[in-house]
């Protein structure tokens, strides 16, 4: 495939099919519930309807307040060209890619708190605080885990790190189940899933993402659902392609990273089903534990060879 | 010819642009700033036709002081920070214009402008000095002109102390470069600076050097634990200047440090790893405290100390694969430092100069009582806004590509084994990423962001234009350098080959055009999220409050409940000062809580030693009784003893 293609499939794929995994997530839990649920493209009708609408703003806010949900979108969109999906590289690889992807985040990070912040309330305040506070932990916890592979496979970016990875689950099984262990904590955090983070609440005082968006109405609104949508997309292939042994053939590669991203989504909602939220306290020990783990894996990995 | 001329134009216009100011010309500000714009433009040429065309340049002149000669060398190091300096004092001279030369600062504002451009002249000669007595000239000259403008404003005691602080600490880092220059001068030969003999490193004179050297530039550099100075001068100084000393005179430091490195061609390993290991801990350690201050200014400060770390990091990176035999690690460690010593050097002047706005505007530093500033000051805030998001080296401003570089090195140090400061560097790098993340959207979401919380931001008012325009001159560079960060790659490249022969090109080991295009591909999709966000105006109404009937400013999170549980995690570091509540009864009184955080080593540790050192010296007071029998004794009994001793 040339790049023209793998550019679009990348995007294609990414924008159209992002906000079916939370459908799965909820369908995986009405089951577990006894329930029939919404229909898994629940999200699309709620895109469509909410851009419809009449946004509502604080007088206290000001243009800041519209940068999170920018930059929540824009980020995600930026870093999957720096991901492999299905295929061996990256549409836009290149040496230190990695470090990027992971700055993206850093920069949606940094207004959604700003634009939390710009509303003036104690609860998307409280909500910017712990964000920001978690985020130390779960960035560290993500380069250790990219310090690792990044010894494993002798590059700095994305596309070899990720496909020798896949591919060294035995020669390296142990070190490897540990940056796994870790990035798994960093995806279900940074995606405000159960344990750490309940995305259905409107409990303000447990939550950490969903307590930042409260004031968010209409068109921006859709933005920031369908920004967290993509960034559960991206995150979770990050997980995904850590696991897949693929071996360059693309019509094997990509139907087989697809039903990886199904297998997720199915996971996390079996997790999101039987599993109570954390206590807040508890979250930061999680990711100590997730830190830890990528340490670890990292440490074995230096020593090993 | 033509650059040595250059650069002496330079270098007068820098020095004198605050002497008709104070020869009593009426409008001496306009005229310093247009001296120091035409050095920054001889400056930037010189620099550019080092860096850019290659060439080099040499002045030689004879002195009478004993070692000592009038060598200035223009190399691609000493140019890659010659420009910097000249073009933000030019950009803080204007600044100067509009914040200090009004009549409130009329007695003080014409001796302000001579030291600031005694200052910068002194920073300009240092940065091609190639004599370690000019060298120590110039520092001097640097250190006392960092005095009197740090304590312009002496009437204020806290203003005074910082003042005195800074000053006892330039003069302890002059005294160890003076001793590590005498033994530098007796290993090489002579005062020249320049490169050592091999194997000099492994005698213990050159281990002494080093040392020596290293502690006075990082004491300048204010890199921890040598930045006690550095949190309180900066909070005191006239905003201007606390944006050149952080900008500039911190800059110095590192300049001297990446010298060194340059100097020895084969440094034994510790070396980079005392150096990794200081920058890694005392980034993490300025930026605790950073989330602990309620100063804004102190704040910055604090997260000054962060940035030179970064760079410390980046030069022990490079100082180690000079060790290891790893060119790449040079390159991606040296290339990597420099860039950041550039993006810091544009991106805390423009904050400092906005945290400069809201003080004029405002009258107060203490987050606490700011908030909402972004309704009466939206420039400011924007710029302020810009700079801290660059700050925190996230994409696509010019702070993250030299980070990226950085980032290259750690990882290429890690993919070859054998030397763990790697995997150090880029654990620090990560966690000083997310904390100064934390540290900056606090001061931005405070102060610009929210409800007003006292009645101070509701007189504010936008700065004149004059000390807007700088601000936004500074921006623009930084987001061009963001941008397409390639157009430094052949500057970093030269600068670079200056630490080792035979070195990689920087190109083949970091792509920097490929940040361009991930910038290339989020930018639309910003440009279409924003025309979908802003499409409909929508209507105003409250902030959401969970239904109370009379929500005040007093319930929003402040700075300190911001960082709370940051601080609270580090309290073994930031021992703060709290009074706690006392709730007692059915119909508890109003209560107040207050916390305060020092700074730990100065306050803690070096004043109450200062204070013990004095009493115990006072203890020996009666020996110097006035009486001059007694002194004639003591000459008697010394001869005695040396005579005792001599025998003996």
């Amino acid at each position: 495939m040339n790049r023209a293609a793998l550019i679009l499939a990348h995007l294609g794929l990414t924008l159209a099919l992002a906000p079916l995994l939370p459908g799965l997530v909820n369908k995986v839990k009405a089951l577990f519930a006894g329930r029939v649920g919404p229909p898994v493209w629940q999200l699309y009708f709620d895109l469509a309807k909410l851009l419809r609408k009449t946004p509502v703003f604080s007088a206290t806010t000001t243009k800041a307040f519209l940068a999170g949900p920018v930059a929540s979108v824009a980020a995600p969109v930026a870093a999957v060209l720096l991901l492999p999906l299905g295929g061996a590289g990256a549409p836009l690889g290149f040496t230190g890619d990695a470090i990027a992807f992971a700055y993206l985040f850093g920069a949606a990070r940094f207004l959604t708190i700003l634009a939390a912040l710009d509303t003036g309330s104690a609860f998307e305040g409280m909500g910017a605080a712990r964000e920001a506070t978690f985020a130390v932990l779960a960035e560290a916890a993500l380069f250790m885990g990219l310090a690792a592979l990044s010894r494993f496979s002798g590059s700095a970016s994305l596309g070899p790190m990720l496909t020798a990875a896949g591919q060294g689950w035995r020669s390296a099984g142990g070190p490897l189940a540990l940056v796994l262990a870790a990035w798994a904590i960093v995806f279900l955090v940074e995606n405000c899933r159960i344990p750490f983070d309940d995305p259905n609440t409107h409990l303000e005082l447990t939550m950490i993402h969903e307590v930042m968006v409260l004031d968010h109405s209409g068109p921006p609104l859709a933005l920031v659902l369908y920004g967290a949508s993509l960034k559960l997309w991206v995150l979770g292939a990050l997980v995904v392609r850590l696991c897949l042994p693929l071996r360059g053939t693309w019509w094997i590669d990509w139907p087989a990273f697809l039903g990886g991203m199904v297998l997720l989504a199915a996971a996390v909602g079996v997790a999101e089903s039987t599993m109570a939220r954390l206590k807040l306290t508890r979250v930061s020990q999680a990711l100590i534990a997730a830190l830890v783990s990528g340490v670890f894996g990292f440490l074995l990995l230096l020593l090993q060879a | 010819m033509l650059l040595p001329a250059l650069y002496i134009c330079a270098l007068l216009l820098a020095s004198l642009s605050g002497v008709p100011g104070i020869l009593g010309a009426r409008s001496g500000g306009r005229i310093a700033s247009w001296m120091l714009a035409g050095a920054a433009l001889c400056g930037l040429g010189v620099a550019g036709a080092v860096l850019y065309g290659g060439l080099t340049w040499r002045l030689d002149l004879p002195w009478g002081l004993p070692g000592a000669r009038l060598a200035l060398a223009g190399d691609p190091v000493g140019s890659f920070i010659l420009a910097p300096v000249v073009l933000v004092a030019a950009c803080l001279s204007l600044y100067a214009e509009g914040y200090w030369d009004g009549p409130a600062h009329a007695a003080t504002a014409p001796r302000l402008r001579l030291c600031f451009g005694l200052a910068m002249g002194a920073l300009v000669l240092l940065t091609a000095a190639a004599n370690a007595i000019l060298f120590l000239f110039a520092w001097e000259t640097m250190a006392l002109m960092g005095f009197l403008m740090v304590s312009a404003q002496d009437q204020d005691a806290a203003v005074r102390e910082a003042g005195w602080i800074y000053l006892v600490a330039s003069h302890t880092g002059v005294l160890l470069l003076f001793a590590g220059f005498s033994l530098l001068a007796a290993g090489a030969g002579g005062y020249a600076l320049g490169p050592l003999p091999a194997g000099f490193a492994a005698t213990p004179a050159g281990t002494w050097a080093f040392l020596l050297l290293l502690a006075g530039f990082a004491l300048k550099a204010g890199i921890g634990p040598l930045h006690v100075w550095l949190p309180g001068a900066h909070a005191a100084a006239p905003s201007h200047v606390s944006a050149a000393l952080s900008g500039l005179l911190l800059k110095m430091g590192l300049l001297g440090m990446f010298r060194l490195l340059a100097w020895f061609p084969d440094p034994p390993l510790w070396w980079g790893g005392l150096l990794t290991g200081v920058g890694a801990v005392s980034g993490v350690m300025a930026l605790a405290f950073a989330l602990a201050q309620k100063d804004l200014k102190r704040m910055l400060a604090y997260s000054s100390i962060e940035n030179v770390s970064i760079v410390a990091l980046g030069l022990g990176l490079a100082l180690a694969g000079k060790s290891l035999g790893l060119p790449a690690l040079v390159v991606l460690g040296g290339a990597g430092a420099l860039f950041h010593l550039l993006s810091h050097a544009l991106l805390k002047p423009l904050l400092f100069m906005g945290a400069g706005a809201v003080l004029h505007a405002t009258g107060t530093r203490d987050m606490e009582r700011l908030g909402g500033l972004a309704h009466a000051m939206p420039r400011t805030a924007l710029l302020f806004t810009a700079g801290a998001f660059g700050l925190c080296g996230l994409p696509p401003l010019n702070a993250f590509a030299g980070e990226w570089i950085l980032y290259l090195g750690a990882f290429k140090g890690v993919q070859a084994g054998g030397w763990t400061g790697a995997g150090i560097v880029l654990a620090a790098l990560a966690l000083m990423g997310a904390l100064a993340l934390a540290a900056f959207t606090r001061a931005c979401g405070i102060v610009f962001l929210g409800s007003p919380r006292s009645d101070l931001p509701l007189q504010a008012h936008e700065p004149p234009p004059s000390m807007v325009r700088p601000m936004a001159l500074l921006l623009g560079l930084c987001i061009l350098l963001g941008l397409a960060p390639l157009l430094l790659a052949p500057a970093l490249q030269r600068a670079v080959a200056t630490l080792a022969p035979g070195l990689p090109p920087l190109r083949s080991l970091a792509p920097l055009g490929h940040l361009s295009l991930v910038t290339a591909a989020a930018l639309p999709v910003a440009w279409a999220a924003w025309a979908i966000a802003t499409r409909n105006p929508g209507r105003r109404a409250v902030t959401w409050d969970c239904g109370y009937a009379r929500p005040t400013a007093r319930i929003q999170y402040t700075a300190s409940s911001f960082s709370q549980m940051l601080t609270e995690a580090f309290r073994w570091l930031l021992v703060p000062i709290e009074r706690l509540p006392r709730v007692q009864g059915l119909f508890p009184r109003n209560a107040r809580f207050q916390v305060q955080t020092p700074d730990t080593l100065l306050d803690r540790g070096l004043k109450p030693g200062a204070q013990f050192l004095g009493w115990a010296l006072s203890r020996l007071r009666f020996l110097q009784a006035g009486h001059l029998p007694i002194y004639l004794l003591y000459v008697v009994l010394t001869l005695a003893a040396l005579l005792a001793w001599t025998l003996a």
